[in-house]
């Protein structure tokens, strides 16, 4: 136990200094940039997927990171807005490509440009939705708002199993009857000019660079808010409603400005998953998964965007990669082929209680926001002590002053 | 439209013994919630838990002859499987609170929410797992008698569900507002640090809160496994979050205000499965709370408290 922790210190000191800082920069930049081609170049596609399905949680996580981390306004129907935004992008491209192909403009590849032109109106479906959803219930406090997002969420999911307006095709998804989704545009190139030998450069590793990109953007767009007039409102907001009023902070649009923004992530993510997939149904859009999105953010440190990330990429990938451990030929020794699969079995049974553990030994999650760490730990018996010694100077100088009165 | 009264008598009925699982359901989330202020998550799985003991006592105890015999025998049959499915369940209750919230206590807001997903997805996959993935048929031992009544036929199980429900709720409010026990729950719930000072045992109350409301959802989850047949693992979900929504709408922390949020969702559920669509049945539960949050904030019950500055 000793030597765990003696080592995992000398780990962590290393990462504190400049060089360190350095190779770990890196290190993550080569992982994130590289690894899905040599998981491709290995023939396992399986993980090349992972790694995309991974990119759209961290999207997801990010944006609902706006709401519950910044704002500190908990939504539990994160899911709608991711609905809405792959649903309203299958059906607009479906649109898009009937009035191109009848005035036969673009010719051929007409189809394959739905997913790019589409895409910076990607966030106004959600947008519109969030606004939509939060304008008649950010009156609510706390864990009512919790529960009438939960409820949207509801809503919005068997409004689409239902075939709404005929839009949705209901249970058994989109694209429908006579109905296409073409690949985007890019797909076929990079396959025909990127590929060589064995190594393909499939569909699956061009989604996972474009799903990057959005992650990147996303990252520079939230950092900035976050500097900005709104973003400092967000936290005054979420800290003490009343005293961020009473300074001029309108609190209705503030909070709208944060369902509107997280939404529009919901949104662009929904978009990007519905091109990439090429099929969306009701299934994938239930309210487990909009409790995992809350998971993502509580457990990697909520209001702290590396922690958010970590908490998607844990999350997404940890049932994937409890079971990989136990397939792997490493244990092959330990476990029988049987007993392998029986963890594999196990794995949400395993992240479950692991759930628990972890927050029972760090509530304020992986990488808490500097902020937020502070606030978790407000009865520090230095800073205490400190703010007492303080406290009795300031009244010991008001009695000497007012003994010169 | 024309509305048959008879149909009408029928949905209504069905919607009693509906609102009578949801109010049971309900009743843990308030009692939780009012102490706590947490939504407790894995209380769907006490439902589930529940009806797995009490199918798995039904069936043992079922294979001891006397308990067949005759009409009293078959009673007490049913009477301890009742008992022993809520004690179990209450039991596990008070085991999921000592370790997985009662290290949170102090913790943000938001921990103890996650604890309890994580607690209800162990649960749940326990018993996909270790019982089985589809879903098991809950036998009745007894001859289910229907009655005609004004064009309404309501079988002797409903009747049975609908009082026993009734009953349970009576001792509850009664357990509540006139032993010593219930007043120093009740203590807790206003104020937990200034109770704690009055000499309550306060982690006893919180205790007992989470045997209370684990077992009153046990025996809605048997409700459940003998009115559909059948239970399954992940049967709990859909009325977890429908008797949440109960509890708000009649106003969360208040006890007669779950047991008349969960009548009236399963009446209105009922009628709008008759009248309105059976697809959107679902959708109703949660208009009605979002109707009802905006024109009354606190839910019907509930007292609408200033926010502390």
């Amino acid at each position: 136990m000793g030597a765990i922790k003696n080592a995992l210190r000398a780990v962590n000191d290393f990462f504190s200094t400049r060089v360190g800082r350095i190779v770990f920069f890196f290190a993550l930049a080569a992982i994130t940039l590289f690894m899905p081609v040599f998981f491709q170049a290995a023939g396992n596609a399986f993980m090349v997927r992972i790694f995309a399905l991974v990119g759209i949680y961290v999207l997801l996580a990010l944006g609902l990171n706006i709401i519950v981390g910044s704002a500190g306004l908990l939504n539990l129907g994160y899911m709608a807005f991711y609905a809405v935004g792959a649903y309203a992008g299958m059906n607009l491209g479906f649109l898009m490509q009937e009035i191109l192909a009848r005035s036969g403009a673009f010719g051929e590849s007409a189809e394959h440009l739905s997913y790019w032109v589409l895409l910076p109106f990607a966030a106004i479906p959600g947008v519109i939705a969030g606004i939509f959803i939060g304008a008649p219930v950010l009156r609510l406090r706390g864990d009512y708002l919790a529960i009438v997002t939960l409820g949207f969420g509801e809503i919005v999911r068997i409004a689409i199993t239902n075939d709404i307006f005929g839009l949705t095709n209901g249970a058994s998804g989109l694209p429908g009857v006579g109905q296409t989704v073409a690949p985007a545009a890019g797909q076929q190139w990079v396959r025909e000019n990127l590929s060589f030998g064995n190594f393909m450069f499939s569909k699956d590793l061009f989604w996972y660079y474009v799903i990057l990109l959005l992650v990147l953007f996303t990252i520079f767009v939230i950092t900035r808010l976050d500097n900005s007039r709104l973003g400092r409102a967000w936290v005054a907001m979420r800290e003490d409603e009343v005293a961020a009023a009473s300074v001029g902070v309108n609190i209705l649009s503030t909070k709208l400005w944060a369902f509107a923004l997280g939404a529009a992530w919901g949104g662009i993510a929904g978009h990007t998953y519905a091109y990439w997939v090429g099929f969306v149904s009701p299934e994938s859009f239930n309210f487990m998964e909009s409790v995992l999105i809350v998971c993502m953010v509580v457990l990697g440190g909520m209001g702290s965007i590396p922690g958010v990330i970590l908490g998607a990429v844990i999350i997404t990938a940890a049932p994937e990669i409890i079971r990989a451990v136990a397939a792997s030929p490493a244990l092959s020794g330990l476990l029988t082929p049987e007993q392998a699969a029986a963890v594999g079995d196990y794995r949400f049974l395993i992240f479950g209680g692991l759930m628990v553990v972890m927050m029972a030994l760090r509530p304020q999650g992986f990488l808490p926001s500097k902020r937020r760490a502070r606030e978790l730990q407000p009865v520090d018996e230095t800073v205490l002590a400190q703010e007492n010694q303080q406290l009795w100077e300031a009244e010991h100088k008001h009695d000497s002053d007012s003994d010169i009165i | 439209m024309s509305v048959e009264l008879g149909i009408v008598a029928q949905q209504f009925v069905n919607g009693l013994t509906l609102g009578g699982m949801y109010a049971l359901l309900a009743l843990g989330y308030t009692l939780v919630y009012g102490i706590l202020l947490m939504i407790n998550f894995a209380h769907a799985e006490m439902f589930m838990f529940g009806a797995y003991v009490g199918l798995f006592t039904l069936q043992g105890l079922s294979q001891i002859p006397f308990f067949t015999s005759s009409g009293p025998a078959l009673l007490l049959l049913y009477v301890l499987t009742f008992l022993i499915a809520m004690v179990a369940t209450g039991i596990l209750g008070v085991v999921i609170e000592r370790f997985a919230y009662r290290p949170l206590r102090h913790a943000p807001r938001l921990a103890p929410l996650i604890s309890a997903i994580g607690v209800s997805l162990f649960l749940q996959n326990a018993a996909l797992l270790w019982i089985s993935s589809r879903s098991l048929p809950f036998p009745v031992l007894f001859e289910v008698r229907t009655f005609n009544i004004g064009g309404a036929s309501i079988s002797s199980m409903q009747i049975m569900i609908i009082s026993v429900t009734i009953l349970l709720m009576l001792v509850l409010d009664n357990f509540v507002s006139r032993t010593r026990l219930g007043k120093s729950m009740r203590a807790t719930s206003q104020d937990r640090d200034t109770a704690g000072l009055m000499g309550i045992d306060i982690n006893r109350v919180i205790a007992l809160t989470f045997f209370i409301g684990p077992a009153l959802g046990a025996a809605a989850g048997i409700f459940s496994g003998m009115y559909y047949g059948n239970i399954k693992y992940n049967m709990g979900f859909i009325p977890g979050i429908k008797s949440f929504t109960a509890a708000v709408i009649g106003g969360i922390g208040n006890l007669r205000g779950a047991m008349l949020g969960g009548f009236l969702l399963g009446l209105l559920e009922s009628l709008a499965a008759a009248y309105i669509s059976t697809g959107y049945k679902d959708v109703i539960a949660f208009v009605i709370l979002i109707i009802v949050l905006i024109f009354k904030p606190g839910g019907l019950l509930g007292e609408s408290v200033a926010e502390k500055v």
